[in-house]
């Protein structure tokens, strides 16, 4: 049966009047800018979001504000000194930095630091990633609007900084590993001064635990928001707390041998099964309760000995290649050095946690609301330096 | 002096026996890999607990899968190498590149060095004709062979990607290598996500182009930037400007300011300098 030419037109004519209707109600895409200085972003991270309303339809993260080149000038400098360039790359935890490029370094000359140089270096890499870790709590709350623990936060780091620049001369930037052991040994009365400061983060953690975890409104604001399924994760690469938090029981302080301290030690690898911002940030707060024990019983254990192995004056690393990660306070890290037998690497890749943990957020910011980027950008726990390198 | 060589040598067994059971769960790795991939794994090589493989650029894809389906769900990173030999800097050659034999000064690190290059030598190596002696033919002539690193390579470019087990707790690098003259490679972002970001970035320092990346633009530059910072031939401007001082920081101070450092101060560095100039 043939359509008559009047159904034809109220057929167009009702086509063309819900047009009409969807066009009125349809919002323009808004574009949001975060950053490049927002104080979520904790630095010069930028964050283009395309909002529907108060969804996000797209996001796309701009980094590179910062970036260094350090792969480059790597290349132009000798074994000693790039510590000091590592050093820069989270700022928050310079130490742990150093220490797998040394390994690295120490793993081609096929040399080993004597055992108090490993527990030395253990022991700064978990006060490290004590001081790194505080601060995320307390920044935590105050990008949630909880102005309180950030500044718990900063006065008990304060006390962890104190300690290492005790030992390395640097609250920041210590610079104190050497290729076969260390710079100095510890300092008279250090251990004790290290205890009394390891009990007072153990009493931040419980009060950090009761002032924010159960709070109403932290939950709220953490529950359920910026859910990354396990496979999604590792498939992005995401390491540390970020994928302990999805469920995967996975830390390279436990999950290889390395010649540092960590295999000597009791001590527990904390997850959580939901993956969400809550469980970032509850499995951060166990680790640094953990990483505190650990401090202790190395303090207790520390072995007597030389903290420097025999190395050349100049230093020239045979020919080879190594690649050496180790679990750093916001990931994986680790460093792919290609010796040619220089004094200098022929090639560094650095792969740093933050820029495979940041380089999920297009995914998961994908149709959440304007409040919980904040929520998720905070609880991913980002170091600008260690994404732009 | 016997004692601790005796110790030494109980050291380095130990060690052996640690990696042999290291290196037996790669070699199970390996073989698996083998087994997916068949004649596409063209170089391959097993040391200090470490695997690595080799395959030709059109198998890119494949092997990420291959790699993918067995266990390695973990992304590390991708980037490249640029084997060209570098001389960054002159003048780095002189200062930096101490010839302990040639240096009476230098005797005791010459021992060592002399040592530290016999045990490279004598480790057992698989592709040793691909590694070392590669080495040496391009520290000795300039337009020789380039040294390719482990597990072999033919080429000036290659691209490289580190794969991750969590649950097996093992890893493996793979490698491929590129066209000198259109570094071209299949991306891999939609097999293993976080390659969408590492492939941008190689993109940028070194050139490669990834066939089917969605969106292939600058991540740490700026967009107008022209050139690929980290191939070997990209000059480092701040070399070219003010040559790199070596091991000891030999610059000098402003004349105002140097008249006003004391006289202990400048002996320690003259004695610095001389230190360093030998």
């Amino acid at each position: 049966m043939a359509v008559t030419d009047q159904q034809r037109r109220a057929y167009v004519a009702s086509q063309a009047a819900d047009a009409r209707v969807n066009v009125e109600l349809q919002t323009e895409d808004m574009i949001l800018n975060i950053g490049p200085q927002h104080p979520a972003t904790h630095g010069t991270l930028r964050v283009v979001a395309n909002l529907d309303g108060e969804q996000v339809v797209w996001a796309d993260v701009v980094c590179g504000y910062m970036h260094r080149g350090y792969e480059k000038l790597t290349e132009v400098r000798t074994y000693p000194q790039i510590t000091t360039l590592v050093n820069r790359i989270d700022w928050l935890s310079s130490f742990a930095n150093e220490v797998p490029f040394i390994l690295a370094a120490e793993k081609l000359m096929e040399i080993e630091a004597p055992p108090r140089a490993q527990y030395i270096r253990t022991i700064l890499f978990e006060l490290a990633r004590i001081a790194n870790i505080t601060l995320f709590i307390g920044t935590m709350g105050a990008d949630l609007g909880a102005i309180t623990p950030v500044f718990y936060a900063f006065r008990d780091r304060e006390r962890v900084l104190n300690q290492i620049e005790a030992v390395t001369g640097g609250r920041f930037h210590p610079n104190f590993d050497r290729i076969g052991g260390l710079k100095d040994d510890l300092p008279r009365g250090w251990i004790d001064e290290t205890k009394a400061v390891m009990n007072r983060v153990r009493e931040f953690c419980d009060e950090l635990e009761e002032l924010l975890m159960g709070n109403e409104i932290f939950q709220a604001r953490t529950r359920g928001i910026g859910v990354i399924p396990a496979e999604v994760g590792l498939s992005y690469g995401l390491s540390g707390a970020n994928i302990r938090a999805s469920g995967i029981d996975w830390d390279l302080r436990r999950d290889q041998d390395l010649p540092l301290a960590w295999k000597d030690l009791d001590w527990k690898v904390w997850t959580h099964p939901d993956g969400d911002s809550f469980a970032r940030f509850w499995v951060r707060l166990q680790e640094t309760r953990e990483a505190s024990k650990m401090v202790d019983q190395m303090l207790d254990g520390l072995p007597a000995g030389s903290i420097q192995a025999k190395v050349p004056r100049i230093i020239k690393v045979p020919a080879g290649e190594a690649w050496v990660h180790t679990e750093n306070p916001l990931g994986e890290m680790g460093y792919y050095i290609v010796s040619q037998g220089g004094l200098g690497p022929f090639r560094c890749k650095i792969r740093s946690a933050s820029f495979n943990n940041v380089s999920v957020l297009p995914w998961v910011l994908r149709g959440t609301y304007v409040p919980d980027i904040i929520t998720i950008l905070a609880s991913l726990y980002f170091i600008l330096g260690d994404i732009d390198r | 002096m016997s004692s601790a060589d005796t110790e030494e040598q109980q050291d380095q067994t130990a060690v052996e026996a640690d990696g042999a059971a290291a290196n037996a769960a790669r070699q199970q790795l390996l073989d698996e890999l083998k087994a997916a991939l068949g004649d596409a794994v063209v170089g391959e090589h097993i040391q200090g607990g470490d695997l690595w493989i080799r395959v030709p650029a059109s198998e890119w894809r494949r092997t990420a899968e291959a790699c993918k389906s067995t266990g390695l769900d973990y992304f590390d990173f991708l980037s490249g190498l640029d084997w060209m030999p570098s001389a960054p800097n002159p003048e780095d050659a002189e200062t930096l590149s101490v010839e302990p034999e040639a240096d009476a000064d230098e005797a005791p690190d010459a021992e060592e060095a002399a040592e530290a290059e016999a045990e490279h030598e004598a480790e057992p190596q698989p592709s040793e004709a691909g590694t070392v002696a590669a080495y040496e033919t391009a520290e000795g002539e300039p337009d020789g062979g380039w040294a390719t690193g482990v597990a072999g390579g033919e080429t000036r470019f290659q691209v490289f990607a580190r794969f991750h087990s969590p649950r097996r707790k093992l890893g493996v690098t793979v490698k491929a290598d590129l066209d000198d003259e259109a570094p071209t490679v299949a991306s891999i972002h939609d097999i293993y996500f976080g390659a969408e970001w590492h492939e941008r970035e190689t993109w940028e320092m070194y050139g490669f182009v990834f066939e089917g990346h969605p969106d292939l633009r600058h991540i740490y530059l700026p967009g107008e930037f022209e050139g690929f910072p980290l191939r070997k031939d990209f000059p480092l401007l701040a070399r070219e400007v003010k040559p790199w001082p070596g091991i000891v920081d030999v610059e000098d101070l402003p004349a105002a300011e140097e008249a006003r450092q004391d006289a202990a101060i400048n002996a320690a560095q003259e004695g610095a300098e001389t230190e360093g100039g030998s």
